[in-house]
C-alpha cells in the first residue's frame, strides 16, 4: 500500500451537518488537520466532536457536507478510507474474554495480514506499550490505563496514516492519564497524524499542535494554544495586599506602572491588572507597592489558560456541561 | 509501506477469500469466548437436562398413555433438541450481537477494511459450535433415560445436521432482533418470547392430535412441528415422507429472509 502523502492537509471537513431529531450535534462543522500534526479537538460533552470523529472513521454518514482523510471521501469510499485510519475512544472497544495478544493477532487477520505477519505485529505491540505480562491474560483483568494502551495498539495494527482518539483519557485516573500522554507523546514524536479530541484543556495543551474549539457543532475557535491564549488577552499580574484599606493606595501605584485600571476585588484585598513585559516589570511594581506603603502577600503574573480561552469564548465554562450531550449518548 | 496487502480491485473470487477469512476470525474470536465464560457454560449445559428430566419425569407418565406404546423418551428427545437448539441460537446470538454493538467491539469490526457480513456469519458460526456441544450432553443424558438411535447411521447424522442447520436458521432471527433491540436486556427477555409460544405448540412435548383443533392447526404447520418431526423419523428409522425436504425448505427459507434482514440492519445499525 504505498500512499504516497497527499497534497494538502490529511483531514478535511466542510460544512458537516447532523442531526438527530431536533438536536444538530453538528451545525455545519468545517476544519482541517495537516499531515504529521495533532490536531486537538476541544470541546465539552455534547459539543459533536464523537460525531465528528465517527463520520470521519465511516461508522456515522453525515446529513450533509463533506469529509475527506488523506483526500478520500469518506461517504463514497469508505473502505479505502478503512484502510488508512486508526480509531481508538469511547466507542471502539477491545474484547474482554480474549488475551491482548488474541486481540492484537485477530486485528491484523482482520486487516489482513498474513498470519505469520499478523502475530509478530502483536508481539511488537506489546513490547512497545509495555504489556507484555498481561498480554496473556484476559483484557478483564486489565486497569483502565492498561485497557487503553492496549486500545491504542490495536489500532496502530496497520500502521494507519491518520490516527482518531476520542477522549483517550476520559474516565482515567490521573497517573494513568499521564501515562496515556506519555503514549500519545511517542506517537507524535514519530509523526503520526492524529485527531485528538478532548474535554480537558490542559491534555490539548500538552499534546495537540493545532486546536479547533467546538460548541453546539460549530467551530467557534481554531489556532495554536499561544495563539488562543493571545486572543483572550496576554500576561495578568495579579496583587493581593494586606488589607481592605490598603486597596486604593495599591490600585493608584499598579495604575502608575501600567497606565492600565486595575480591577479590585476589595473583599480578597487582591487586583489584576494587564501588563506586558512578563517579570521584568516585577522589581518596578515591588517598589512602587513599597513606596506606597502596601504590605504585599502575595504577587504573580499569570497567564491565560486554555480555560479562560473556553470561557471567553462560549460564556461557559469547559467541563461543567453535562447537560447537552444527549446528541452524542443517543446515538446508539 | 507495510505487511497488509490489499489490491484495490478484488476480483469476486478475491472478495469471497477475504469473506470467509474473516468470518474464520470471528469466529475463532467468539469461539475462544466460551470456556472463558464457565458460569454462562454451566447455565447453558445445565438447562436441556433440567428440561428432559423434569420432562421424562414429571409429565412422561402422563403422556405417554396417549401415545399408543412408543416410550416417551422416544418422543421427547427430538423436542427437546430442537427446543434447546433454538432457545440456545437465539440466546447466545441475539444477546452476543447485543452485548458487542454496546461494548463498541461492533464500532471497531466496522471502522476495519474487512467484510461487514463476516461478524454477522462469525457469531451464527460459533454459535453452531456451541449448539454442537449442547447437543452432544443431551445426546448423552438422553440415552441414559432410554433414547436410542434406531434408524440407520446416516439418518442419526442427517438427523443431528437438520437440527444445527435449523439452529443456525434461528441464529440469523436472532442476529436481526439483536440488531434491531439495540440493548443486552431487551435481547434478553424480548429477545425469545417468542420462542415459548412456537416450541411449546407444536409436536415437541405432546402429540398435536390432543390439541383444541385451532390450535392443532397451527401447531400442524409450525416450522418447529415439521423439523421434529422429520427428526424424530429419522431416529426411530422410519420414513421420514415429505417432512425431511419441508425442513430443509423452512430452514433455506428462514434465512433467505432474515440473513439479508440482518445484514442491512447491520450496515445501518449506527450509521444514521
Amino acid at each position: 500500500m504505498d500512499k504516497s502523502p497527499q497534497d494538502g492537509p490529511a483531514i478535511i471537513v466542510e460544512d458537516l451537518v447532523k442531526t438527530y431529531g431536533k438536536q444538530r450535534a453538528l451545525d455545519g462543522l468545517s476544519f482541517t488537520g495537516e499531515q504529521g500534526q495533532v490536531l486537538g479537538v476541544l470541546g465539552p460533552n455534547g459539543a459533536g466532536k464523537t460525531t465528528a470523529v465517527r463520520i470521519l472513521s465511516t461508522l456515522l454518514s453525515a446529513d450533509s457536507g463533506r469529509a475527506s482523510v488523506c483526500g478520500v471521501d469518506v461517504a463514497k469510499h469508505p473502505q479505502r478510507v478503512r484502510k488508512l485510519i486508526g480509531l481508538t475512544g469511547q466507542y471502539a472497544a477491545v474484547d474482554e474474554f480474549l488475551t491482548g495478544w488474541e486481540n492484537l493477532e485477530m486485528m491484523g487477520r482482520l486487516f489482513r495480514m498474513p498470519a505469520k505477519a499478523a502475530r509478530a505485529r502483536a508481539d511488537e505491540l506489546l513490547e512497545r506499550f509495555e504489556l507484555v505480562d498481561a498480554g496473556k491474560r484476559a483484557v478483564k483483568t486489565y486497569s483502565g490505563g492498561m485497557r487503553r494502551r492496549l486500545d491504542i495498539a490495536a489500532s496502530l495494527v496497520a500502521r494507519p496514516q491518520v490516527m482518531f482518539l476520542d477522549e483517550p483519557t476520559t474516565g482515567l485516573d490521573p497517573h494513568s492519564r499521564i501515562e496515556m500522554w506519555k503514549v500519545i507523546s511517542e506517537l507524535v514524536a514519530d509523526g503520526t497524524t492524529m485527531l485528538l479530541t478532548t474535554q480537558y484543556l490542559e491534555e490539548a495543551d500538552q499534546l495537540a499542535n493545532q486546536i479547533i474549539v467546538i460548541d453546539h457543532g460549530r467551530l467557534i475557535a481554531s489556532g495554536t494554544a499561544t495563539e488562543l491564549k493571545a486572543s483572550v488577552g496576554g500576561e495578568r499580574l495579579e496583587v493581593v495586599v494586606g488589607g481592605a484599606a490598603e486597596v486604593q493606595a495599591a490600585r493608584g501605584a499598579l495604575h502608575h506602572i501600567t497606565g492600565e485600571e486595575p480591577i479590585v476585588d476589595e473583599e480578597a484585598a487582591s487586583l489584576r491588572v494587564p501588563v506586558r513585559g512578563g517579570a521584568t516589570i516585577l522589581p518596578a511594581v515591588i517598589r512602587a507597592l513599597d513606596d506606597a506603603e502596601v504590605t504585599l502577600k502575595d504577587l504573580a503574573i499569570t497567564r491565560p489558560t486554555l480555560d479562560d480561552v473556553f470561557l471567553t469564548l462560549t460564556g461557559h465554562a469547559a467541563e461543567a456541561d453535562s447537560t447537552s450531550d444527549a446528541s452524542e449518548g443517543a446515538q446508539q | 509501506m507495510t505487511s497488509v496487502s490489499m489490491p484495490a480491485n478484488e476480483g469476486v473470487f478475491e472478495r469471497a477469500k477475504w469473506w470467509l477469512s474473516d468470518a474464520w476470525v470471528i469466529t475463532v474470536r467468539n469461539l475462544r469466548r466460551i470456556p472463558r465464560q464457565p458460569d454462562m457454560l454451566f447455565f447453558i449445559t445445565l438447562q436441556p437436562i433440567m428440561f428432559i428430566l423434569l420432562f421424562r419425569y414429571v409429565f412422561g407418565g402422563a403422556i405417554e398413555k396417549s401415545l399408543g406404546g412408543e416410550s416417551y423418551a422416544q418422543f421427547l428427545m427430538p423436542g427437546i433438541f430442537v427446543q434447546t437448539v433454538l432457545f440456545g441460537s437465539v440466546g447466545t446470538t441475539g444477546i452476543g450481537i447485543a452485548d458487542d454493538m454496546k461494548r463498541g467491539i461492533i464500532d471497531r469490526f466496522r471502522s476495519l477494511p474487512m467484510s461487514r457480513t463476516s461478524v454477522l456469519l462469525g457469531r451464527t458460526l460459533a454459535d453452531v459450535a456451541l449448539n454442537a456441544l449442547t447437543v452432544a450432553i443431551m445426546v448423552a443424558v438422553g440415552l441414559a433415560i432410554g433414547f436410542r438411535f434406531e434408524g440407520s447411521f446416516l439418518d442419526s447424522v442427517l438427523a443431528i445436521a437438520m437440527l444445527l442447520f435449523f439452529g443456525f436458521a434461528f441464529s440469523w432471527v436472532a442476529a436481526f432482533i439483536g440488531l434491531l433491540v439495540k440493548s443486552v436486556e431487551a435481547a434478553q427477555s424480548g429477545g425469545f418470547i417468542w420462542l415459548f409460544p412456537l416450541t411449546f405448540a407444536s409436536s415437541a412435548f405432546v402429540p398435536t392430535e390432543d390439541m383444541p383443533s385451532w390450535l392443532q392447526a397451527f401447531a400442524d404447520n409450525n416450522p418447529v412441528t415439521i423439523v421434529i418431526n422429520a427428526l424424530r423419523a429419522w431416529f426411530n428409522g422410519t420414513p421420514v415422507g415429505s417432512d425431511g425436504w419441508l425442513s430443509l425448505a423452512w430452514t433455506v427459507g428462514i434465512i433467505a429472509v432474515f440473513a439479508p434482514l440482518a445484514v442491512w440492519k447491520f450496515r445501518r445499525a449506527s450509521t444514521q
